[in-house]
């Protein structure tokens, strides 16, 4: 199910504009409250005056305090609190400055959220929305920097979204709001001030989803959340040197379009998997059998991600904790059994650079 | 009163009956010697309160009116059970009854309770949450997280807290200082009551009144019970053979057995009539679980997730 523009279940009449992936992801909250009284957020800051990155912004105000609200510092109850609102048919909204915290709500996660639908028969639903965001850079550390969507991704129930683009960011959390499931949106911290294309009007993302961000013959890269921004970097410079990369971005990782992946490596006969996590049991060894199973063993394929570490702070030991588009570019040419005389130097990755916290 | 009682009693003893049959291929955790709570509570709601259970709900489940049949199905695997034999004892589920699903995680079910509760009044209905625990949930942090915050929000909630004093074989004493729950609910800004003892009646009465200040007073409440389980933490038959236990307590409080004592007060005839009506039901129930059959392997991947793509 491959969307290749950002056309193709859009309403083509619906203004067009620049919005950050932030302001996508407020409009996409601000829309469905408007629609929709059974929606409200909650959470640690959702009514302070930086209103978790601006994406829930003042929506106090504009919808009361019943329907956007800080909570005590208790993360399983607040996500339990959430599960018991949405069987009665509410619509829940639970936000989370870092990832790091929904481990303290992983009971509730795993043992609740994800199987009362099914050991009900059906007759329950949990249509809960979770927003967390990864920490990267300027010294986030071991605990304010994971990604841990594989972790979510192993429990059946459980629907896993990872956004990119502003427009997917914005599709992503109305398609989640209206889900009939638990649906965690993992957002990248740095990604927040990136501006996209956005329709006023969007549709919701149609399950599963992979974006193709670029084209090409000759490898296929897949690349998740941030590392996506890093992987579009290094295709530009594989496409000067006349090497036409297949850039491929599952924005739903649970459930994941393993038909598409596994048509562009079948076409391209070669894989590299840019994860943002850690390799280990993980996203990119899941790609990777489903396409043994595919029967495309035979073809080359490689990984990249996160050191096999918990994350640094400091950042000389961050720098290296992570692919950049550099590691992505050399083995890349690897896979392509390419050799150049002068390897390309990538321009600096400014949300990287640029970002000063201080959180 | 009695027919509810009877009603518990005779099924969790058909369920001891039968279990060594393995017909019955999972854990119970009987609520035998723990009846008059749930009975007294569930007597005092009306028809649009919700309750939430534990793993030891077989009694909330049936006094609150839950289906004896599916009950059994379920119990039995089956098709006919209200789960098609996912669920079982442990996640008890009538949500025809307002009886939401159980859950097996000690105090996992209580902040769905008090999610529950808010979205009641969110929605502005005047229905409330019961949410049954025992005093091991105390011990989780969650309890204490939830209770703060439905007293916070004002939420239409009321905590019965079953005290049988036991976490499996752990006496509160050996995991808790402060034994007095109620106290620990008062500090957390709601109104609680610790009865000293009571039979059925003096907790139908307590509850009514607490859902009455639950109304008016516009926040939750908790009620302590004190009560005793009379079987093993898990599984049938008595536990008094580990010796962990006073069973000198044990035996007085089975000497003074609150049903047979409600049962002593009606009139022989109509007490006959009751406990035949409800041997028959329970029959009629068994006969149906067994003539059930088993859910078709196919299913076991259906409903793992609501359909995917709602809008």
């Amino acid at each position: 199910m491959l969307h290749n523009t950002s056309m193709s279940n859009l309403k083509k009449s619906s203004p067009l504009r620049q919005l950050s992936y932030s302001d996508a992801l407020f409009e996409a909250l601000d829309q469905e409250m408007t629609r929709d009284e059974c929606v409200f957020v909650y959470g640690q800051g959702a009514d302070d005056p930086k209103g978790h990155y601006a994406t829930t912004l003042n929506l106090h105000q504009k919808y009361g305090p019943a329907r956007c609200f800080d909570t005590p510092l208790a993360e399983e109850s607040m996500l339990g609190i959430g599960i018991g609102a949405a069987m009665a048919g509410l619509r829940p909204v639970n936000i989370h400055q870092r990832v790091d915290f929904l481990m303290v709500c992983m009971n509730q996660l795993v043992n609740i959220a994800a199987k009362q639908h099914y050991i009900s028969a059906g007759a329950l639903r949990v249509p809960l929305t979770i927003r967390a965001c990864i920490g990267r850079s300027w010294g986030q550390g071991a605990q304010h920097s994971q990604s841990l969507y594989s972790m979510f991704a192993h429990i059946p129930g459980l629907i896993v979204l990872a956004p990119v683009t502003a427009h997917d960011a914005k599709a992503s959390l109305i398609a989640a709001i209206r889900n009939d499931n638990p649906v965690i949106i993992i957002e990248h911290r740095l990604l927040y001030p990136l501006k996209g294309h956005v329709y006023k009007k969007s549709d919701p993302l149609i399950l599963p989803f992979i974006r193709r961000l670029h084209k090409g013959d000759d490898l296929t890269i897949v690349a998740v959340s941030h590392a996506a921004i890093e992987a579009t970097r290094a295709t530009q410079a594989l496409a000067k040197l006349g090497i036409k990369a297949e850039l491929l971005n599952p924005v739903s990782i649970s459930p994941l379009d393993c038909q598409t992946i596994a048509q562009s490596f079948a076409k391209t006969k070669r894989l590299l998997m840019v994860d943002n996590d850690w390799l280990d049991c993980g996203l990119s060894a899941e790609i990777m059998a489903k396409m043994v199973e595919h029967g495309l063993g035979a073809h080359p394929m490689r990984r990249l991600g996160f050191a096999q570490t918990p994350c640094p702070t400091t950042h000389v030991l961050e720098n290296a904790f992570y692919p950049n588009g550099q590691s992505i570019l050399k083995t890349a040419l690897e896979l392509c059994e390419l050799k150049p005389e002068s390897l390309p130097t990538l321009k600096p990755a400014l949300e990287i650079d640029a970002f000063r916290g201080p959180f | 009163f009695y027919r509810n009682l009877y009603l518990i009693r005779r099924a969790e003893e058909e369920i001891e009956r039968h279990y060594p049959s393995d017909v019955i291929k999972s854990p119970v955790h009987l609520s035998i010697g723990q009846e008059h709570i749930a009975v007294g509570v569930c007597s005092a709601l009306a028809k649009d309160d919700v309750v939430f259970s534990n793993y030891r709900g077989h009694a909330h489940y049936l006094a609150r009116g839950g289906n004896l049949k599916a009950f059994w199905a379920e119990l039995y695997g089956k098709q006919g059970g209200f789960a098609r034999g996912r669920a079982g004892s442990m996640h008890l589920m009538d949500i025809d009854c307002g009886f939401m699903q159980a859950s097996a995680v000690v105090a996992t079910g209580i902040p769905n309770a008090t999610g529950y509760a808010l979205a009641l009044k969110m929605k502005q209905k005047k229905s409330i949450v019961v949410c049954f625990h025992g005093e091991g949930a105390v011990d989780e942090g969650v309890w204490h997280e939830s209770l703060n915050f439905a007293a916070l929000h004002h939420l239409p909630i009321l905590y019965i807290c079953e005290n049988n004093e036991y976490a499996i074989y752990s006496h509160q004493k050996a995991r808790a200082k402060q034994s007095n729950i109620a106290r620990l609910a008062t500090m957390l800004g709601l109104k609680a009551t610790r009865m000293e003892t009571g039979d059925c009646h003096a907790i139908f009465n307590e509850t009514k009144s607490a859902i009455n200040i639950l109304l008016q007073q516009n926040g939750p409440v908790l009620l302590e019970i004190p009560t005793m389980r009379w079987r093993d933490h898990v599984g049938i038959g008595s536990d008094i053979k580990w010796g962990y236990r006073d069973a000198e307590a044990l035996n007085q409080n089975i000497k003074n057995d609150h049903i047979a004592q409600i049962g002593a007060r009606l009139k022989p005839a109509v007490k006959m009539k009751i406990e035949h009506e409800i041997n028959q039901q329970i029959d009629d129930a068994i006969e149906y679980a067994s003539q059930s059959p088993f859910p078709d392997q196919s299913e076991l991947y259906s409903n793992v997730t609501a359909n995917a793509n709602s809008n």
